[in-house]
């Protein structure tokens, strides 16, 4: 993934907090966070994975004049091969979000620009009891500020496996 | 507020309900906030009849970001300097979370006392759906 440009912008910070059913008021009102320590609306610590809002070529949304891969009159609109399937940042093809994992260099604020490059990690396979074999993948991703200064560094782990787990 | 390390002790937990009944439209909150609109998630016609799950599953994302607001909420906002962890169950509609935070250390650093905690949330039935860490400034 590379991100020429993730505007930490008030109203999707608000958005993504609701969604993850935070109310602290630190990301959606001014006057409480400029009285705060930090000084100013922060961005919940799981925020940079939104940057996939900003991923012109990220399969997980559907793009406007592109057919989508869910249901509509059948149940999918697209052959197996050709469906992006899981990876919810993690790894892609047919896979699950396995790990993840933050260094944060400082606070991510409202009104920061950042930019993101993603480069590949280990990989490594593994036997599962119930799914088959397990491939599993790493994706370090390095966001950075207007100045260049790093502010997030994310590891993801993807996990590929053979057959659907049956739960 | 920040905690501070002279009131904590290592082996301290603190816990948290991070959600009771999660709802499909929660789920679906988190994929428009997000930008992860995986129909594994967000449709339950393909997560059942195309990919032959019981139903939707939250992102691990999601179970990720309601565990990290127990975190900010016991040791304060802007504090956190890493934050991590594994997914090693699916999360589905109807779940109950809590988040367990134990003190694994305190130790002193040039920028003040930092702690180290590891994590646990849990659903309805004792199973741990997110296993994890989180390293924090505190106040001396």
């Amino acid at each position: 993934m590379t991100l020429e440009r993730f505007p930490i912008e008030a109203g999707h910070v608000m958005l993504f907090a609701r969604s993850i059913g935070d109310p602290n008021p630190i990301y959606r009102d001014d006057e409480y966070a400029g009285a705060s320590e930090v000084g100013a609306i922060i961005a919940p610590p799981t925020f940079v994975q939104a940057g996939a809002q900003f991923d012109d070529s990220y399969p997980l949304r559907p793009k406007i004049g592109v057919p989508w891969f869910g249901s509509g009159r059948a149940p999918t609109s697209a052959p197996r091969e050709s469906r992006p399937g899981g990876g919810s940042g993690g790894g892609g093809g047919t896979g699950l979000h396995a790990e993840q994992h933050y260094l944060y260099h400082r606070a991510l604020r409202v009104g920061d620009v950042l930019t993101a490059t993603s480069r590949p990690g280990e990989r490594w396979e593994k036997e599962g009891r119930r799914a088959g074999r397990l491939l599993f993948s790493e994706t370090i991703t390095e966001f950075r500020d207007q100045n260049g200064e790093l502010v997030v560094t994310a590891r993801a782990v993807g996990v590929r496996t053979e057959r659907v787990v049956e739960a | 507020m920040a905690l501070s390390a002279s009131k904590l002790q290592v082996g301290q937990t603190f816990s948290a309900v991070v959600v009771e009944d999660l709802s499909r439209t929660q789920i679906v909150q988190y994929a428009g906030a997000s930008g992860d609109y995986n129909p594994l998630h967000t449709d339950e016609t393909f997560a059942t009849e195309v990919t032959g799950y019981p139903s939707v599953f939250a992102h691990g994302m999601l179970t990720m970001g309601m565990t990290g607001r127990m975190v900010t909420d016991l040791v304060g906002d802007g504090r956190l300097q890493s934050f991590g962890g594994r997914f090693l169950s699916q999360v589905w509609p109807g779940d109950d979370l809590t988040t367990t935070a134990s003190i694994d250390a305190i130790h002193g650093e040039a920028g003040g006392p930092v702690v180290e905690l590891s994590l646990r949330t849990v659903n309805q039935d004792g199973m741990q759906v997110f296993t994890g860490y989180a390293t924090s400034r505190v106040d001396p």
